[in-house]
């Protein structure tokens, strides 16, 4: 069985419809976050660090930011929310009595995800313009970046959610997984200049360095060879665990 | 045949759900299949609609295997699940929509469906607020609006009434026996055996995986038992000195202390109770058989409640 996109977009129009009766609060908090990172990091403990990486601090975290903000949203998207639709709402039992098959479901809750993903990332990004911290019109290149940032994380979540049994299991997820990318993926500091020899190579595994490097290239509009593996890396990681997760959901769904 | 299941069985780990099953639903009719709890009526309608899979035998729907074509049975085929599927924070109307989505149907047929549901199951009063401020009864009703929105071919109701209280029911099955005469098949799977003598044009009787009977109810009744039941609280020493007598002895069924008897004229059995039960004055009840006595014969278990 394969993707049928008319009900995939019919998966996505659920989700839509619910959050559309909350967007107001639901949007707010995202901007209330990038302004408290960045009053906290970027002005608070960025006037004891003249420059980082050859910008100011506040500049050098802003593109980093934009990127977590991606990655949380579609990380609590496909984690919890999916968990809710799926144990809570019976959501995919109900549409697993129409012509909806599981292949549309998935595809339909990563859109989802990237949806949410991009709105989250996309008011960061208002934010850290209206601070002054991304030089238009260069750093417009980062946008696209976004929704690869919640598709890739998207992909990964949805892949350990179809795995874990309880609820429980999540906090895992996000504190033995996604805080240390947070941490120690380039946002808070150049790992490159704090690396050498084979961690370098290591350090190429963690999925977050990719989409900040993108980012960050977009802000400061230096393009460089080595943006092209941080594409593939992205799309390619995406792509193998969205198969992966195609054959999860089946066996979770079905019987 | 509508539906046509051919020697199905399902297999989960260890547990056999459903062994063997060979069942056929003609169109237009109403066709109940009746069981414990556990029985394996919910996983046989999973395998109708194709989210599970058999592990033997094969099913066709509309004449075709759903194994090999779900979406297009599926988009003629409307579900009611035992579990509430309803999302909780939008109204009525607004889960019809996104209900009607799933069937990619577009306005302005879907804002006229969702308009005829409305009045079909009575929902008018509370179309716009919260479905999570509904009652359960009403709950079920939009419940079953939702599988009815693709307008389907074949509607499959999974315990369609437990835990409504008696006018929702009543009400509910009127709609049902509309639906019929409109043509539709309905396929409902239920413990309550009133609900199946009332409603259902042909039923199976299933236990522990299987069909241990099928038929139309009056017909299964009265191949299988009198028509008239005597129900009386007895002791099995008490059986012996009350009825050990009796010339023609009757069919006697025994559940818990409750003991019913078969026969075809109850006066006379009830004289000769009487007779026999010096002093003591037992209520007895007399009642037409139903359903509940078949099932009881065929498996030596209750149905609802405990034995």
């Amino acid at each position: 069985m394969s993707v049928s996109p008319r009900h995939a977009v019919a998966v996505w129009r659920r989700n839509a419809a619910m959050y559309r009766r909350t967007w107001m609060w639901n949007i707010l908090p995202n901007f209330f976050e990038p302004v408290l990172y960045l009053a906290s990091l970027g002005i608070g403990v960025g006037a004891y660090i003249s420059e980082m990486g050859g910008t100011s601090y506040a500049a050098f975290l802003a593109p980093g930011l934009v990127c977590v903000s991606a990655m949380n949203g579609a990380s609590f998207e496909v984690t919890y929310n999916i968990y809710v639709r799926l144990t809570f709402e019976k959501a995919y039992d109900a549409m697993l009595t129409t012509p909806i098959e599981p292949d549309d479901i998935v595809a339909g809750e990563v859109l989802w995800a990237v949806t949410r993903a991009s709105i989250y990332g996309a008011c960061f990004f208002v934010a850290v313009t209206l601070f002054g911290l991304a030089p238009l019109p260069q750093a417009l290149w980062a946008l696209p970046v976004i929704p690869l940032a919640g598709l890739l994380f998207a992909a990964i979540g949805l892949c350990f959610s179809l795995r874990v049994p309880t609820i429980d299991m999540f906090s895992f997820y996000f504190t033995l997984f996604l805080t240390p990318l947070f941490l120690f993926a380039d946002v808070f500091f150049p790992l490159n200049e704090r690396l050498s020899g084979v961690w370098l190579w290591v350090a190429e595994a963690l999925p977050l360095l990719h989409p900040v490097r993108l980012a960050r290239a977009a802000f400061r509009g230096t393009p460089a060879p080595v943006l092209v593996w941080d594409v593939a890396y992205i799309l390619v990681a995406s792509w193998l665990l969205l198969h992966w997760g195609r054959r999860a959901a089946r066996a979770r769904l079905t019987s | 045949m509508i539906v046509e299941a051919h020697s199905v069985s399902k297999r989960f780990g260890d547990r056999l759900a459903v062994r063997d099953l060979t069942l056929g639903v003609p169109p237009g009719i109403c066709f109940g299949l009746l069981g414990p709890n556990g029985a394996g009526k919910t996983t046989t309608m999973r395998m109708l609609y194709g989210v599970t899979r058999p592990t033997s035998g094969r099913i066709r729907v509309f004449g075709r295997d759903i194994a090999a074509d779900p979406r297009a049975v599926r988009a003629r085929l409307g579900v009611t699940l035992q579990q509430s599927v309803l999302i909780d924070a939008l109204s009525p109307i607004d889960n019809l929509r996104v209900f009607g989505r799933y069937h990619l149907l577009r306005e302005p047929e879907l804002s006229r469906r969702i308009d005829d549901l409305i009045d079909f199951l009575e929902l008018r009063s509370h179309a716009h607020v919260p479905v999570r401020v509904l009652s359960g009864g009403f709950q079920r009703r939009l419940a079953i609006a939702l599988s009815l929105v693709n307008r389907p071919d074949l509607l499959i109701l999974d315990e369609p009434t437990t835990g409504l209280d008696p006018a929702v029911r009543l009400a509910l099955w009127s709609r049902v026996r509309e639906l019929r005469a409109g043509g539709t098949t309905v396929l409902l799977t239920t413990h309550y055996m009133d609900e199946a003598q009332r409603l259902c044009d042909r039923v199976a009787v299933v236990a522990e995986g299987r069909v241990i009977s099928e038929g139309v109810p009056a017909e299964l009744i009265a191949t299988h038992l009198a028509a008239e039941a005597v129900e009386l609280d007895c002791s099995a020493a008490e059986e012996g000195t009350l009825f050990g007598n009796l010339p023609a002895p009757p069919r006697r069924l025994r559940a818990g202390t409750r003991l019913m008897l078969y026969v075809d004229d109850a006066s006379a059995l009830l004289a000769h109770i009487r007779q026999h039960d010096r002093g003591s004055h037992r209520t007895c009840i007399v009642r037409p058989t139903n359903l509940e006595d078949v099932f009881l014969s065929l498996t030596g278990t209750r149905l609802e409640g405990a034995a």
